[in-house]
């Protein structure tokens, strides 16, 4: 998913720099209001275990890996603007450190991956915490689904940087149909991942959990009116 | 209900034998998005990245030989790295500014 040089134009490349700069210094401002001195450690460490988990690509289908984006398991444990700031900084460590991603790119992958990986990701699961049972299985199983969409999503949102600027004259459906049909495969992954993990945190350090806590609370004011 | 200072050296000890250990042994097929450049053709747009060639290019180590540490170095590197950068910035977002100005 880290898009390399050249396949975007720099025109395209720069506006989507942009976007994801304003994503960026938004996700800043709400960052400041969501964390504090008790949550900004575990805001660290998911951007620690997401490097890591990256680095593991599991096979999809025949000649083809995956990995975990990361988005909706971030914003549900450190809430959405704590995630996008997370993600920036793994892909700015894996551009500049590991050659991952290209430098004209980043903007394109913090884009796809920090925007809209992590809204994707995060608004499906507050819309599927709406509905499911109170506990925390159901946490556990909004976030997969949550983990599961956001993938295809992040490759609708390559889509349509290659529609607007690609340097190849392939047909974009044909990309479309590509991106999307493998990374629902990926997105699998990603859910797996994405539940194992919320369902861990949640075991030991609910207290923790933004997506968690921010539910209880919830709860709390309705009872009270 | 874990402790803070065990949950976090916890997740940060697997966090290590993830990207040391693990990631020896990850798919080295391309990825999603390569796979369907190859498949398609548009993969021959990739330019080589700018540091295509630096210390840690590709998450392996210049210099290191054998693969298995190369790639678990490089990701120790990582895990560190990525611990000081947003550690130091969420602590700087998470810091209240005081009522009294200081």
């Amino acid at each position: 998913m880290h898009i390399p040089d050249g396949f975007i134009d720099v025109p395209t490349s720069a506006v989507f720099a942009g976007l994801a700069a304003a994503g960026v210094a938004t996700a800043l401002k709400g960052a400041r209001t969501q964390l504090d001195e008790k949550t900004a450690p575990l805001a660290g460490l998911t951007a620690v275990f997401i490097f890591a988990v990256q680095m593991l690509n599991f096979p999809v289908a025949a000649g083809t890996s995956g990995h975990l984006l990361g988005g909706a398991l971030a914003a549900v444990l450190v809430g959405p603007w704590a995630a996008t700031l997370a993600l920036t900084v793994v892909l700015l460590m894996q551009g500049f450190l590991f050659a991952d991603g290209g430098l004209t790119a980043i903007g394109l992958n913090v884009f796809n991956m920090g925007v809209i990986g992590v809204w994707a990701g995060y608004g499906t699961f507050l819309l599927l915490r709406k509905f499911l049972p109170k506990n925390k299985s159901s946490i556990a199983l909004a976030a997969a689904i949550g983990g599961l969409l956001s993938v295809p999503a992040a490759a609708v949102g390559f889509t349509i940087q290659y529609a607007i600027g690609a340097t190849a004259t392939f047909s974009t459906s044909t990309v479309l149909s590509a991106m999307v049909g493998t990374h629902v495969l990926i997105g699998i992954g990603e859910a797996l991942i994405t539940g194992l993990t919320v369902s861990a945190v949640l075991a030991s350090r609910s207290d923790l959990v933004y997506g968690w806590k921010n539910n209880t609370q919830k709860l709390e004011i309705r009872n009270a009116s | 209900m874990l402790a803070s200072r065990k949950f976090y050296i916890a997740g940060f000890i697997a966090s290590l034998f993830l990207a040391g250990i693990v990631s020896f042994y990850a798919s080295s097929s391309p990825d999603g998005l390569e796979k369907v450049a190859g498949d398609i053709g548009f993969i021959e747009t990739a330019k080589d990245h700018t540091n295509a060639d630096g210390t840690l290019a590709d998450y392996g180590v210049k210099g290191i030989e054998n693969e298995r540490a190369s790639v678990g170095v490089a990701g120790v590197i990582g895990v560190i790295g990525t611990a000081v950068v947003a550690g130091v910035a969420f602590k700087l977002i998470a810091r209240k500014p005081k009522k009294d100005g200081n």
